[in-house]
């Protein structure tokens, strides 16, 4: 067994859309709109529906019921791309019900991102994008020859108001449902090209500020389901006692209390811990504190303490006879420096830091003979697939998946350590169902942190102050040699998750991008905006320190090192308009930070304050430029640019995993600090599309910027006292005020 | 068994008297509005009202309830229709939404007893209830609008 997270990267072969076949599969619907609150699964009655193809369907009353293939965490997604088949499909969005998707890579795969169902990376809206609006465009047109076939009309003479189809020359009109009641699939389907698409100013749904998210009114009157709700008859709970040490295993188990408990039915010892399965859930953590392990005290992972690798890491990256793997390099950047007339050359770091989900981690299976059936908040369905048939023994294709709405993910629940827990405790007990629910305090200290990291960045500067060369070293321990090994290899050992957002846009004439990997073994993951998350705490810091350097304003620095590029200038122009830029603040400044990371610019000013007594930060208000190019969900944006900017000054000031001799140190809320209601700045977001470019991602994009413009201010603010470590603890600021 | 009405309703439960009450909603009534995010009172996101308070149902024992009045987010109005849910529809508050049953019910203790509250009541009396999506500065809107409309 093993808790790697690998994804099945085959990638479909038809990656231009072309629908050939209408789908006869019944789709399962679970979670949105059709979800049920007991937690089973709805099937839609789609059985007599019409079906132009995998995606949706359409009933006699005129509801269309889509297929969500993404999951749902609190993005929006389930909105966002069944809003995008029902725009070229000019259906009426009141009439349109959403279902999630089951797990079929090969009907739902993200033909964008492996083709496979894995929500991360942002790369859902802009993966699915254009297939979805060709779907929409390619069901327009087969209820448009249906349409054609009952009024006895030549298709060109027909066309859509939302959700009806209008023959202008005899004023004659049919209803979807009307088409779908009276009609069969015209033979062969209608196919769909970009010539088909709707020009964007004849968009309703792209775009538009009022449209409503789907999920909302279940989120506000508690019939939302989560995986951690799933109730199914006959269901058993189960909890998993894990090592305290990662690696480390059982050696001996002395659970004689612990089955004493009333309601436990069975203890199961695992690879990595001892799994209790009961009738209730209190039951189970009852007995879970009863339990009397010794562990194997074994693992390479008691060396591990995060403080002093970090140290190691800084030292690593400051010695330049230390060489790691590079990027592709633009230019010399070496040969650059060392020829410069001033070289700028400093440290960043940060520590690991933790998801935090609120919905802590949880799953539920159903093992029999040679299926499996699981629901869960999982990121990744088809990944889930083959772990799960790894546990049971048997095949991918005898698991399915019911994605259920997530309570957060963040990139945690991309992982496959609950699933593996549900389906090996639902193993032991064949044809009952089985509930593993993690505590907070497992979910803490059994996390896939974000990376412990130290970057090196070196500046050469010419005799007129201009940029030569950019060198930038980052020493971490890699994600993706774990999750994705195969990946890791073909990039040489580069980490490109890692070292993600290290390329910038500015105009810099010679760029390196270096990787030391430091492999201590501890498993590290995907957190929100990954890489980028800290390579822009680095690179904003750097540019405000060369822009201070030099004597110039910080916002001008970025325009100048941005003049050919006017959509970064404009979010960068807007943001400096919105906060004032220019106008003095008593005892708070300003600091500005930028984004081009994920296929969309983002700029944002932080308007700051510091107790010089205590060291503490407060962050008043915080002004927010994008432009994602595409703006399919104006609104839903600035709720995202919302969560990444407070989430981001979370992690930026608060957050925190120490890890000692392997052993984490935090274990619930009141040791793991995450920003509160009163920390939290005011935020004000203006979304600048511009349509007629590629879409860039959008769920990540909110973050990156925050934490170096609130550094960049407390710099401005302080008269240049520079905080180069995540987070900024109060201790860290008074040793740099003091320093 | 441990008597006690939840959302008006008489129930007796023969769960363990010493059963949190979150877990006795949740997964013995099957009322999984309420939620499980901490398990020690840090979080807010299990906040029902007892007798018209605002508990955490995480650290609240089962026998603690007996004879006494549960709401939960299931019971806070008939048909979702209450001014708070409303107002968090349309601010279209909700991200991932796990914590916004405990933080509505959080909030409808606070309209209760103080109709028009300031920013600073609000923040004072919501700062003990997470949202890990940062919705915090919608929230607030919410319950400015929900006391304007009601």
């Amino acid at each position: 067994m093993t808790e790697t997270l690998q994804l099945h990267t085959r990638v479909l072969s038809r990656r231009s859309f072309l629908i050939t076949v209408g789908a006869t599969s019944i789709a399962v619907a679970f979670g949105g709109l059709l979800q049920d609150a007991s937690g089973a699964s709805v099937a839609p009655a789609i059985e007599d529906s019409y079906r132009p193809n995998a995606w949706l369907s359409l009933v006699a009353d005129g509801t269309v019921t889509i297929m969500s293939p993404a999951s749902e965490m609190g993005q929006g997604i389930m909105t966002t791309l069944p809003l995008l088949i029902a725009e070229d499909m000019d259906a009426d969005w009141d009439k349109v019900r959403v279902v999630q998707a089951p797990s079929d890579a090969e009907k739902y795969g993200n033909p964008g991102f492996y083709g496979v169902q894995l929500t991360g990376g942002s790369e859902s809206t802009r993966g699915y994008y254009k297939m979805l609006r060709l779907v929409g465009a390619q069901t327009r047109k087969v209820i448009l020859a249906s349409a054609a076939a009952i009024l006895n009309v030549p298709v060109s003479e027909l066309t859509t108001e939302p959700s009806r189809v209008v023959h202008a020359p005899s004023g004659r009109s049919l209803d979807y449902g009307e088409v779908a009641a009276a009609a069969v699939l015209p033979e062969p389907l209608p196919q769909a090209t970009d010539a088909d698409l709707k020009p964007s100013d004849r968009w309703r749904y792209i775009g538009n500020l009022t449209v409503p998210r789907v999920d909302v009114p279940s989120k506000v009157d508690g019939t939302a389901i989560f995986g951690i709700d799933v109730q199914l008859p006959d269901m058993l709970y189960g909890a998993v006692l894990r090592a305290p040490v990662q690696g480390e295993q059982p050696q001996t188990i002395d659970d004689g209390e612990a089955r004493a408990v009333p309601g436990i039915t069975h203890i199961v010892p695992l690879p990595y811990g001892v799994g209790i399965i009961g009738e209730t859930v209190e039951a189970t953590k009852r007995a879970k504190d009863l339990l009397k392990i010794v562990w194997t005290k074994s693992s390479r992972i008691r060396s591990y303490t995060s403080d002093r690798l970090l140290e190691e890491y800084r030292s690593i990256g400051r010695d330049l006879s230390r060489t790691g793997v590079s990027a592709p390099m633009q230019g010399d950047a070496q040969a650059a420096i060392s020829k410069a007339a001033t070289v700028i050359e400093v440290d960043y770091m940060s520590d690991h830091v933790h998801h935090a989900t609120m919905e802590p981690m949880n799953a539920t299976a159903l093992v029999t003979e040679d299926t499996v059936e699981i629901w869960a908040p999982t990121q990744g369905p088809t990944g889930t697939q083959g772990f799960a048939a790894e546990v049971a023994g048997t095949t991918p294709d005898k698991v399915k998946v019911n994605t259920t709405l997530l309570g957060g993910g963040f990139g945690r629940k991309a992982e496959a350590d609950f699933i593996i827990d549900a389906v090996s405790l639902a193993k032991a007990v064949q044809g009952r169902p089985v509930k593993v629910i993690w505590s907070r305090e497992d979910d803490v200290q059994h996390g896939k942190y974000r990376p412990l990291e130290a970057q090196h960045v070196q500046v050469g500067l010419d005799a007129d102050g201009n940029i030569v060369g950019w060198r930038h070293r980052i020493v971490a321990d890699s994600i993706f040699a774990r999750t994705m090994p195969q990946l890791f290899e073909s990039e040489g050992g580069h980490d490109s998750v890692v070292t993600e957002g290290a390329h910038f846009n500015y105009a810099v004439p010679a760029h390196q991008i270096e990787y030391i990997r430091r492999d201590n073994g501890l498993d590290i993951g995907f957190w929100f905006g990954v890489g980028v998350g800290y390579t822009r705490f680095g690179i904003e810091c750097v540019i405000d320190e060369i822009a201070t350097a030099k004597s110039v304003d910080s916002v001008a620095f970025r325009l100048e090192l941005l003049k050919d590029q006017p959509r970064a200038r404009k979010v960068i122009e807007t943001v400096a308009e919105m906060a004032e830029w220019d106008r003095q603040r008593d005892g708070r400044a300003l600091g500005v930070a930028y984004s081009d990371a994920f296929g969309s610019h983002c700029a944002e000013i932080a308007e700051v304050s510091l107790d010089r007594e205590t060291g503490e930060i407060r962050v008043h208000t915080v002004w927010c430029a994008v432009d994602p190019g595409i703006a399919v969900q104006p609104r839903n944006i600035e709720a995202l640019m919302i969560t990444g900017i407070t989430n981001g000054a979370s992690h930026a000031l608060f957050e925190q995993i120490n890890i000692i001799n392997g052993e984490v140190q935090e274990s619930n809320f009141d040791t793991y600090r995450v920003i509160r209601m009163s920390e939290a700045p005011d935020i004000k977001v203006a979304v600048i599309p511009t349509p007629e470019t590629a879409i860039g991602g959008i769920g990540q994009v909110g973050l990156p910027p925050i934490g170096p413009a609130i550094a960049n201010a407390v710099a401005r603010l302080t008269g240049g006292v520079r905080l180069r470590h995540y987070p900024f603890l109060p201790e860290r600021v008074l040793a740099a005020l003091n320093a | 068994m441990t008597a006690f009405t939840i959302n008006g309703r008489a129930v007796d439960l023969a769960a363990e008297p010493d059963t949190p009450l979150l877990w006795a909603i949740r997964e013995h009534l099957k009322l999984t509005g309420t939620k499980f995010g901490c398990g020690i009172a840090q979080c807010g996101a299990c906040t029902v009202h007892v007798d018209g308070e605002p508990t955490r149902s995480c650290i609240t024992l089962l026998q603690e309830v007996a004879g006494m009045e549960v709401t939960t987010i299931e019971g806070l109005s008939p048909d979702g229709s209450h001014p708070l849910q409303q107002a968090w529809i349309a601010e279209q508050v909700p991200q991932c939404g796990y914590c916004q049953s405990g933080q509505i019910m959080q909030a409808a203790a606070l309209l209760r007893s103080n109709p028009n509250p300031t920013r600073d009541q609000i923040v004072e009396h919501m700062d003990g209830n997470i949202c890990r999506c940062g919705t915090y500065v919608r929230i607030i809107s919410a319950i400015q609008r929900a006391a304007r409309e009601a």
